[in-house]
């Protein structure tokens, strides 16, 4: 299967006041068609960041080094306007909070027509149209009527099926979903997942899911990407990550997550200490000072990505 | 577990709303909170969940008299709290206390964290001299997992974590008998989440504390509680024991809450029957007759729009408020 997505080598640094920051560090990844990508992390893993720049929306004290290939085209070093006419067209983006990003004086309605009638050069009456058939699509009852209202007058849940059908309307090949339904309500956020599956496998779009959330993972992704510090520590088919991770970060982050399943009376598994700041990150691997297997090595020496996993230890002794 | 603590009767919140439109400068009451009860013991945790806007942070406020009470009762330790004021309400907030969700914002940016921590103290303790403040300041920050040295550090140079082990530190240092959780962990990393669980349970089995830990995340809750009260639209759902709640909830409610909670792995994830919520919550202001869940009810008749459910005992520890309950889900 082609790769809709192949991002090689990316690296993402920051210019702040003291200095640089590298937010995101070596990372490669692809996604193909139909496909979803899941990628894990906590704050600061760089997570969100490997896309800001995929989509070419880095603050303008980012910069992006690496290539970015969407269908063989690197997006890097296209022009403004060239990316201009692939985003919000064949690779669009939802975020997490669907009021900052929807724009509070347009009605819902004049905001879809607009992507329409730019990037497919549709007249008005056709734009409409498209545009109720797709909140009808992403199961928004009313549809004609919530065309008329702003964005303020929706429910959280709405707005995000808003957001979902504008990065569907010009028929995208990429979606990616950055946090879509940490604002939301647990039923909510079961409906929403509901609609990006059914878009994935109708529309056989390639869906990145960006979340901490290792349920929502778990019930979406095909593959996952697992991040800390900026890189990928490991990676691999979302059942291997789930049943036999191989990386003592993933291993820890899905014995700390309390599940619904299954009831311990006990203390929950930890991850000593902090997550490591991006201005003085650990030597060696970025982990260690928090890893319950850590050697002599890995305080000096950065384990590759090698066979899906970033860590020197031969395996992983689930028992331990 | 032995005597009980606190004893919340219909306990109702009512918010007046200035209305606009056609009848502005009217106004019509939001009932954030209406008629909860519920009975809490020592070294007891009772989980309170549901969605944005069910209340659930309006009554932990409530309880803690932080709100005006619009009717019913909150009898803390033989008083009733809504009858209390000044003085009198003042002792009996000493046992009281509240860690707040934002673990920077509910820390003052410009006190250091010992000041932070001590302040509690000073206001209940004026008689205490400073080496006496400062000892238990420092035996506080130790017990949750502070280091004392970090004493004259301001809020801003803590992680997540840690400032809200600071709230921890604030709200423990008076030996409260009952601290109130809004959201606790709801604003921390994964990893992070975990450690602050477990540091409020180890308290709870140092101190014998009781809590109120209000969460819209069903799995910690089911972690750390040992009764859950199910809240929507300021009304009881259910109200059980963790075991019987989370194994065979019987609100059509509870059912699509829990259902809806995504399972860390996909073979489980992928093969669980899911019972999807139709529509959005309603507006408060207009709550749906008889029973408020019906609008979204996959078991609603007649009957729900027209009566509210009574509380039915399921058995001694429980309850819900359903018409429809002993039937098998369609």
């Amino acid at each position: 299967m082609a790769n809709v997505l192949d991002i090689r080598n990316l690296n993402v640094h920051f210019s702040v006041r003291d200095g640089d920051v590298q937010a995101v560090s070596d990372v490669s990844l692809s996604v193909a068609k139909g496909e979803c990508l899941g990628i894990v992390g906590e704050s600061g893993s760089g997570k969100s960041q490997t896309f800001m720049a995929a989509m070419g929306l880095l603050a303008t004290n980012g910069r992006a080094t690496g290539e970015v290939n969407f269908h063989g085209q690197n997006v890097l070093t296209l022009s403004e306007s060239a990316r201009n006419t692939l985003r919000g067209n064949r690779m669009t983006m939802v975020f997490q909070d669907p009021m900052t990003s929807l724009t509070p004086h347009m009605r819902v309605g004049a905001q879809l027509t607009e992507v329409l009638q730019r990037h497919r050069g549709l007249d008005r009456t056709q734009a409409h149209q498209q545009a109720v058939a797709m909140l009808a699509r992403v199961h928004i009852p009313e549809a004609d009527r919530r065309m008329a209202m702003y964005p303020h007058e929706l429910s959280g849940g709405l707005r995000q099926r808003v957001m979902i059908a504008m990065a569907l309307l010009c028929g995208p090949e990429l979606l990616i979903a950055d946090e879509p339904t940490t604002a939301l309500d647990v039923t909510v956020q079961a409906q929403i997942l509901d609609v990006i599956r059914e878009m994935k496998d109708t529309l056989n779009t390639a869906v990145v899911l960006i979340t901490h959330d290792l349920g929502v993972i778990a019930g979406l992704a095909d593959h996952v990407a697992v991040m800390y510090a900026g890189r990928i520590v490991e990676t691999g088919a979302a059942r291997d990550i789930f049943m036999v991770p191989k990386h003592p970060y993933t291993q820890s982050l899905l014995a700390c997550t309390p599940r619904l399943d299954e009831v311990k009376r006990t203390s929950l598994t930890t991850i000593a200490g902090q997550p490591p700041n991006l201005e003085h990150l650990p030597t060696g691997c970025a982990f260690h000072p928090r890893c319950p297997y850590v050697m002599a090595r890995c305080r000096t020496e950065r384990p590759p990505l090698i066979g899906g996993k970033a860590c020197f230890l031969d395996q992983l002794s689930l028992a331990s | 577990m032995s005597e009980t603590l606190l004893r919340v009767r219909d306990l109702k919140v009512h918010f007046p709303v200035r209305i606009g439109g056609v009848f502005a400068g009217r106004y019509q009451m939001l009932k954030a909170v209406d008629g909860v009860s519920f009975d809490l013991k020592a070294g007891e945790t009772l989980g309170i969940v549901g969605e944005s806007g069910c209340g659930k942070s309006t009554l932990g406020r409530a309880v803690l008299r932080l709100l005006p009470t619009t009717a019913g009762h909150v009898v803390w330790l033989g008083a009733d709290m809504t009858e209390l004021d000044g003085a009198a309400l003042k002792a009996r907030r000493e046992n009281m206390q509240i860690v707040f969700q934002d673990p920077l914002a509910s820390l003052d940016p410009r006190m250091t964290a010992g000041n932070i921590i001590a302040e509690p103290l000073h206001n209940y303790h004026p008689e205490l001299g400073k080496a006496e403040i400062a000892a238990r300041v420092s035996e506080m920050m130790t017990q949750v997992g502070l280091q004392p040295s970090m004493l004259n550090r301001y809020p801003h140079e803590f992680s997540g974590g840690q400032c809200q082990r600071i709230g921890i530190a604030r709200a423990m240092i008076l030996k409260p008998k009952l601290i109130v959780c809004d959201e606790p962990v709801s604003a921390l990393d994964v990893s992070i989440r975990a450690q602050v669980v477990n540091l409020l349970m180890d308290l709870q089995k140092a101190f014998g504390l009781s809590m109120l830990f209000i969460s819209h995340d069903l799995a910690v809750v089911r972690h750390i509680s040992h009764r859950v009260l199910v809240l929507y639209l300021g009304r009881m759902m259910e109200l059980s024991g963790r075991e019987s709640l989370y194994r065979a909830p019987r609100h059509p409610y509870t059912q699509a809450l829990i259902s809806a909670v995504p399972i860390p792995d996909p073979d489980k994830e992928r093969a669980k029957p899911k019972v999807l919520l139709s529509g959005d919550l309603p507006s408060p202001l207009t709550p749906p007759s008889g029973c408020v869940f019906r609008t979204r009810c996959r078991k609603a008749t007649e009957i729900c729009a027209r009566v509210a459910p009574a509380a039915e005992l399921i058995d001694a520890d429980h309850t819900v408020w359903c018409h429809h309950w002993r039937e098998e889900s369609p």
